[in-house]
């Protein structure tokens, strides 16, 4: 077995961890809208908009999480220990999310609670991935295969501002998910919030650039280094192009145009990600290599997935092609 | 106070576990019930078993969204609690968990969605489709979760190398000794379930007059199965066992409670096992029965409890009770079972009140007899996670604190006793609700997409 397939992992797990923070990122920033949706038949109309999928969206956190752990064991081993209490509140947040779907709409009485609860469960997720990832960048202390720190270490300012700044994320993503799935004043409504998300997403995403290398000097002297530089500094362009495209397609009115753009600002923030961490998976210590599992077992699963990812592909798109379309707000309950 | 992390993360992950297997306890028979029922309609365009489908799917909406939630728990606790155990055993057990992501979680979730929402939009052969895909996911799932749970009762086809399993024989690792008969023995158990909680709602129904057509298709559906799988976990389950005294010896000591190895063992119907004297008080039991049972003959000698270092052993008394709990939630089966008979030759089935009561209240059985059955196996592989290779207290997380593990326990208690309370409340108003919606509410006209969640949950039927 000479053929080194951690490169391949790399882009299958990263590919499940992208697929999740789209696809439950705007689910999510749904939640994250809902209290403040104009009346009662917009918040049905913006529940009903991911009800059919919502559960296909989460599993790929589940096949993310899962796929960590069979391709690279040793980053499961030592992050999650480390985020201990976000990943408990981004779990029972996922709970109240999910169990708010089923509840509330047979619920005539506790309608509200529970869409309260859906609200508390998506901005409690959701600040809680945004924990994961601003610790993700801070890194880990690690003594040798264990994580040495203490379960409160990620409660740092960094971690947390880049909590809120998920919040924004998603809120953008939601809001023009409903853009593209909504019309008239609901639709109106989704694009005023989508200006604030992507205000938002950008004043973050700002901070953070400049945040992340006076914390850490290793990054500061990855992006401003030769050949580095090359490769990072289309990305500040690119992701700045984007963000005016979204910009003027929601003023021009356009119903598609500003999900996709939303979608191409994550893949932006996640290639500079990317560039700035690899070959990292447990920064600043522990390469994709070190934390690799077993070549007889990364392979065993990589049959598998090659062969099943497309299948899911192919059937995860039939479903959204059902549900395609405008939900119509005359459907709402009455 | 001292707080153990290792005894809390064992602890809380036996309550996210059991609560989580409450759910797909229902949801995997119940999807193979599903299924059967809109094949049943596509073949005879009866329209009862449309009715009966389009309640059960209701149930199976809350049921499954509550399976898929707590289930999430699950591979981060394995990561946050036990990152020891996901280090030394990745290389085995992670490719077989990742399998049921990619096999089974996205083929359920794929198709739910038409499943749910889907019946007026799709032609009916492509919701018969998606029902048998969300059957056939659930059983997927079960086949490769049962798998890597009885690798870690019966581990095979791996070598340890710098302390780490590494695979050596992936066939092996599959199907290791104990996993055909766990497999068999949990599909039937959950079955068995499903069986049981449509018999007991049907019943339910019956005694108050409602949807009586229905009702009687669902109890005689539920008997039908119910009169095969019944005999059949008899047979099964004994097959298991034997499977554990072979593998497993004390923890199948510990099941019949006995200490001293020797011929002719009891088999014992009620003790109370003193762990500290290693000995039974208040037992009750039947001379050389056990003998008998577990190994064909009236004087086998079987392996007892003091065989093994009291290092090596399991917890006597929760195994012990739990392996009776489950057998005597299988006798009220059996009874019930053998009690519909009589009366369905008597003809009077769905006219006897007693009968039809009792139906209601053995609902609980199956479940509790799963619950029983699953700690009877996991506190009967103590003090292993991985059986006689991996001690559980070296599987947990290094940098716990037992402060930690006290603080979440506490958060997941009272967060499951909201959401499991509140699921449960649900359930049971569906199941009041009924199969018919009163005219003109939540009715879907055929152009028209739900736009309500629960709208499958509280929609028209078609």
């Amino acid at each position: 077995m000479t053929l080194d397939l951690v490169p391949i992992w790399t882009v299958i797990v990263g590919f499940a961890v992208f697929m999740y923070v789209l696809l439950d990122g705007f689910d999510l920033g749904i939640g994250i809208l809902f209290p403040f949706a104009p009346d009662e038949r917009a918040r049905d109309v913006m529940m009903a908009s991911v009800a059919p999928i919502w559960d296909g969206n989460e599993t790929w956190l589940v096949l993310g999480g899962l796929a960590l752990f069979a391709a690279f064991p040793l980053a499961f081993a030592i992050i999650i220990p480390a985020l201990y209490f976000p990943i408990l509140a981004m779990v029972l947040g996922l709970i109240f999310r999910g169990i708010a779907f089923e509840f509330r709409a047979s619920a005539r009485m506790g309608s509200r609670r529970w869409g309260r609860a859906f609200f508390g469960g998506s901005l409690v997720a959701t600040f809680a991935q945004g924990c994961v990832l601003g610790k993700f960048v801070l890194g880990f202390e690690v003594n040798g295969r264990h994580y040495a720190g203490s379960s409160w270490d990620w409660l740092h300012p960094f971690v947390l501002a880049v909590g809120v700044g998920l919040v924004f994320g998603y809120l953008l993503l939601g809001s023009t998910w409903l853009v593209m799935k909504t019309e008239g004043t609901l639709q109106e409504w989704a694009r005023a919030k989508a200006r604030i998300g992507l205000l938002g997403v950008l004043a973050f995403i700002a901070m953070v650039s400049l945040w992340t290398p006076l914390l850490d000097p290793r990054i500061a002297a990855r992006w401003f280094a030769w050949p580095h530089l090359a490769f990072l500094a289309p990305v500040p362009i690119a992701t700045a192009a984007i963000a005016w495209w979204l910009w003027s397609s929601l003023r021009r009115g356009a119903d598609v145009a500003p999900f996709v753009a939303a979608i191409g600002l994550f893949a932006m923030c996640y290639l500079g990600l990317a560039i700035s961490l690899f070959p990292y998976i447990v920064p600043p210590t522990i390469t994709l290599w070190d934390a690799a599992a077993a070549p007889q077992s990364q392979a065993f699963l990589l049959i598998g997935t090659l062969f099943l990812l497309p299948i899911i592909l192919m059937y995860t798109g039939w479903a959204y092609w059902v549900f395609r379309g405008k939900v119509k707000l005359e459907m709402g309950y009455h | 106070m001292d707080l153990d992390p290792v005894f809390l993360s064992r602890i809380q992950f036996a309550f996210v576990i059991a609560f989580h297997f409450l759910l797909p306890a229902l949801t995997i028979g119940l999807a193979s019930y599903i299924a059967v029922l809109e094949g049943l309609h596509f073949a005879t365009k009866q329209q009862v078993y449309l009715r009966i489908s389009t309640f059960w799917i209701k149930i199976f909406a809350v049921a499954f969204g509550m399976g898929v939630v707590s289930g999430i728990v699950l591979p981060f606790q394995i990561g946050a609690n036990w990152s020891r155990y996901s280090d030394v055993t990745a290389n085995v057990i992670a490719p077989l968990m990742a399998y049921e992501a990619l096999m089974a979680f996205f083929l359920e979730a794929g198709f739910l969605g038409v499943l749910l929402f889907g019946r007026k939009l799709v032609p009916q052969w492509a919701h018969f489709v998606s029902a048998l895909m969300v059957a056939i996911g659930t059983l997927l799932s079960a086949f490769w979760i049962l798998a890597a749970n009885s690798w870690m009762q019966t581990p095979a086809g791996f070598e340890i190398i710098d302390g780490r399993f590494v695979p050596t024989d992936w066939l092996a690792v599959i199907f290791n000794p104990s996993f055909p008969y766990r497999l068999l023995h949990t599909v039937t158990a959950v079955y068995l379930t499903t069986a049981f909680t449509v018999i007991g709602v049907a019943a339910w129904y019956l005694r108050h007059g409602r949807f009586v057509e229905e009702a009687k298709v669902m109890i005689v559906m539920g008997l039908i199965l119910a009169s095969v799988l019944v005999p059949a976990q008899a047979v099964i389950g004994d097959l298991h066992g034997l499977n554990t005294l072979k593998h497993q010896p004390q923890k199948l000591a510990a099941m019949e409670g006995l200490w001293e190895t020797r011929a002719g063992v009891p088999a014992t119907l009620f003790a109370l096992p003193d762990e500290a004297a290693e000995m039974n008080r208040a037992e009750v039991s039947i001379p050389k029965l056990g003998s008998l049972y577990l190994t064909q003959s009236w004087d086998g000698v079987v392996q007892g409890l003091k065989d093994f270092a009291p290092a090596d052993r399991p917890p006597v008394a929760p195994v012990f009770f739990a392996f009776r709990v489950m057998i005597a939630m299988w006798a009220v089966m059996l009874a019930l079972t053998v009690w519909a008979w009589w009366l369905a030759w008597r003809k009077r089935l769905f006219a006897t009140t007693a009968f039809l009561r009792a139906a209601t209240w053995a609902i609980p059985a199956g479940y509790v007899a799963v619950i029983a059955g699953w700690i009877t196996t996991e506190v009967g592989r103590q003090p292993y996670v991985v059986y006689g290779f991996l001690r559980t207290a070296d599987a947990v997380t290094p940098s716990l604190a037992g402060s930690d593990v006290l603080a979440s326990l506490l958060i997941y208690i009272a967060v499951y006793i909201v959401v499991f309370g509140a699921g449960v409340y649900y359930l049971v108003r569906l199941v009041q609700r009924g199969l018919v919606e009163r005219p003109g509410e939540h009715d879907v006209r055929p152009d028209e997409r739900p736009a309500r969640p629960l709208s499958a949950a509280t929609g028209s039927d078609g």
